[in-house]
């Protein structure tokens, strides 16, 4: 149980014309050495900019870290200048991006885009990246690979692409590749090739990842934690059977509810009402609380803590709290963790413990 | 690649034939010829010069013939300066305008482009501002205003540089490239800071700095190649632009170039040098044109024109 990054109490905001956007409020997480940490949750809920904060990659003028620490390898990232910065991107941590279609330079040939990191970060001369980009491009499973060395990204297809931008960010065996929802722009049957392949290379270089994603399908596919993160916090924290099978966060409930699934008769698709918060003027207490059907009044004036649920899963909602009254989750939800033995609800004979 | 150049050739000339055969029909619509402007002679007199030039004869006549003689290259004789060829004229005239107008291109493209990554690099600070400001500069004040500040400064005040006249060799090309640098300069320093802005906001500078790239890199090795895309386009009409544009600084400057020239030439009704300038410059231009074609497929790589190998 290696830690490899720690984020604390990570807090960002960017300025704007209209004002400052508070867009992480307090974030928590740890990596552990090999695990696949998922990060879901809506549109603006703050995923993408944690961790393009951890990769500094968020434009510098406009961005501001206004308190907290990400710790990799004992070194604060959030300290580090861009010299040291540019030494730790594409070497420990590497990135692959959403969209394959744009991610590539498109006067550039494959083969420099993936010897660019090799170069750049170990001291080997160009016909050893040469051949090692080669590799890369055979371990991510392109046929001919000597001969696409010398194609530009507009000779590939899009799954293809995206299995460059993969060979590139494992091109020096990063210690963390953020994977920023690396599937949502590719269609069903590509997306679970490039799924496996993840899965598979995960294995072989013992890398740890964090995947971001909207895609609930995919974290149950590729995740060991999940982290949901709602309105710029992490609401609820834990591993992927906690997550799916005794969710306690009110908009964790929402989140699954509104996953289309065989299992339940229901003819219509459950929708979280309402919208995102106004990340300008952050509501008080639980961000979630105005869209929640199960807020307390409490939700809407203090911030829930975090309460522990097991030494692995956490969840910030005030109906954990001891003095809370007892509330059903909706019943999709309730059929979910009738299955799970630690839950308050479970049916089965297999003992209370998990 | 090959077949798709002989076809451009084709089109090249017949783009060639319809501007011969317009400028013509126009030159033949304006009032007055050649020999009006000085007819003090008995009209039985000019008809004996209409008649040894030709002009007497029908116009379709004197179309077929010129065109004809086009073919052959031969771009007739000037009415103005003794009979002397048209093409002779042109190549004696072409150096100090080559010279003139590929420096201020150069200078101007070359200056504007480091000007616009400058100004995307650095948006909204001093540096930008500064660029903007002189490219406004560039683009709202004609060439002529600041060749003649520049000759008042430059020349007269500070005696650096010579005025005008073609006479100190290389020295006297200096005050003219500048003065027509000045367009060049604000529109590539435009077109570059826009494009660059957009490019390093795209998702493959982003990943480029996700491998670890330096700024430097980001710009030159990355952005650079791609923000030149549009600047191409607007290159090739304006290196034929700072040709003819010369028009007018070779005039300020006495310059014996094409336009000065092209200028006399259309004061005094001579046919022969006006068509002759304007199918040169056409097919400076068509040839432009071409070669920035070519360019693209150079620069980018999803432009490699068709036909070609794979």
């Amino acid at each position: 149980m290696e830690k490899i990054l720690e984020v604390k109490d990570l807090e960002l905001s960017f300025h704007t014309f209209a004002g400052e956007v508070k867009a992480i409020r307090g974030v928590n997480f740890d990596l552990i050495k090999g695990e696949t940490l998922a990060i879901v949750g809506e549109s603006g809920s703050g995923k993408s900019v944690t961790t393009k904060s951890i990769m500094r990659l968020l434009p510098e003028h406009s961005s501001e870290f206004k308190n907290g620490h990400i710790l990799f390898n004992g070194k604060d990232l959030t300290k580090l200048t861009d010299k040291e910065m540019q030494k730790i991107r594409g070497k420990d941590i590497s990135m692959i991006f959403q969209d394959p279609m744009t991610s590539l330079n498109p006067t550039m040939t494959i083969g420099k885009q993936i010897m660019e990191p090799i170069l750049k970060h170990r001291n080997v001369s160009k016909s050893v990246a040469h051949k090692e980009a080669v590799d890369l491009l055979r371990l991510v499973g392109m046929p001919k690979p000597e001969a696409r060395m010398k194609q530009y990204p507009h000779q590939f297809s899009g799954g293809q692409r995206q299995r460059i931008v993969i060979a590139i960010a494992l091109a020096c065996n990063p210690q963390i590749l953020i994977a920023d929802e690396p599937t949502t722009a590719l269609d069903v049957t590509i997306q679970a090739q490039i799924l496996e392949l993840m899965k598979d290379l995960q294995k072989k270089i013992n890398t740890s990842i964090i995947f971001i994603t909207h895609d609930l399908g995919v974290v149950a596919n590729v995740a060991d934690r999940v982290a949901v993160m709602y309105g710029g916090k992490i609401v609820e924290i834990g591993t992927v059977d906690e997550i799916f099978y005794n969710p306690q966060h009110p908009y964790t409930w929402g989140l699954l509810s509104s996953m289309p699934s065989l299992d339940t008769a229901d003819e219509k698709l459950y929708a979280i009402p309402g919208t995102p918060p106004d990340l300008l003027s952050p509501p008080k207490g639980d961000a979630f609380a105005l869209r929640s059907d199960y807020a307390l009044k409490i939700d809407l004036e203090e911030t829930p803590p975090f309460f522990k649920v097991s030494d692995t899963h956490y969840a910030a909602t005030w109906l954990l709290h001891p003095d809370a009254p007892q509330v059903d989750p909706p019943l999709a939800i309730m059929e979910r963790m009738k299955k799970y033995p630690g839950s308050r609800y479970y049916e089965g004979t297999e003992g209370g413990t998990y | 690649m090959t077949k798709y150049i002989i076809r451009r050739i084709v089109y090249m000339f017949i783009t060639l034939f319809l501007i011969a055969s317009a400028t013509f029909f126009l030159m033949k619509a304006l009032p007055g010829s050649p020999i009006s402007s000085a007819s003090k002679l008995p009209p039985s007199q000019l008809a004996v010069v209409e008649a040894k030039y030709g002009l007497d004869q029908p116009v379709p006549v004197q179309y077929a013939k010129y065109m004809l003689n086009l073919a052959k290259g031969d771009l007739g004789n000037s009415f103005q300066f003794k009979n002397a060829s048209v093409t002779d004229l042109i190549m004696n005239r072409l150096g100090p305008s080559v010279l003139i107008g590929s420096q201020g291109l150069i200078l101007g493209v070359a200056i504007g482009i480091l000007l616009g990554m400058i100004a995307a690099l650095r948006q909204n600070t001093i540096w930008d501002y500064g660029s903007t400001l002189i490219a406004i500069i560039g683009i709202s004040i004609p060439s002529f205003v600041f060749a003649t500040l520049l000759q008042y400064w430059l020349g007269v005040k500070w005696g650096l540089l010579p005025v005008a006249l073609w006479k100190d060799g290389w020295m006297s090309s200096i005050l003219p490239s500048i003065a027509l640098a000045m367009g060049p300069l604000a529109t590539a320093s435009r077109f570059i800071r826009t494009e660059m802005i957009e490019v390093i906001s795209s998702d493959y500078i982003t990943l480029a700095k996700s491998k670890g790239a330096s700024g430097f890199e980001i710009a030159f090795k990355h952005a650079f190649r791609n923000a030149l895309i549009p600047l191409i386009t607007v290159l090739g009409p304006l290196a034929a632009g700072l040709l003819t544009g010369s028009l007018v600084i070779e005039q300020i400057f006495a310059i014996p170039g094409i336009g000065e020239q092209f200028v006399k030439a259309i004061v005094s009704n001579d046919f022969s040098i006006i068509m002759g300038t304007t199918i040169f410059y056409s097919v400076f231009l068509i040839v432009i044109i071409f070669v920035v074609d070519v360019l693209y497929g150079i620069v980018d790589p999803r432009i490699r024109l068709s036909g070609g190998s794979k």
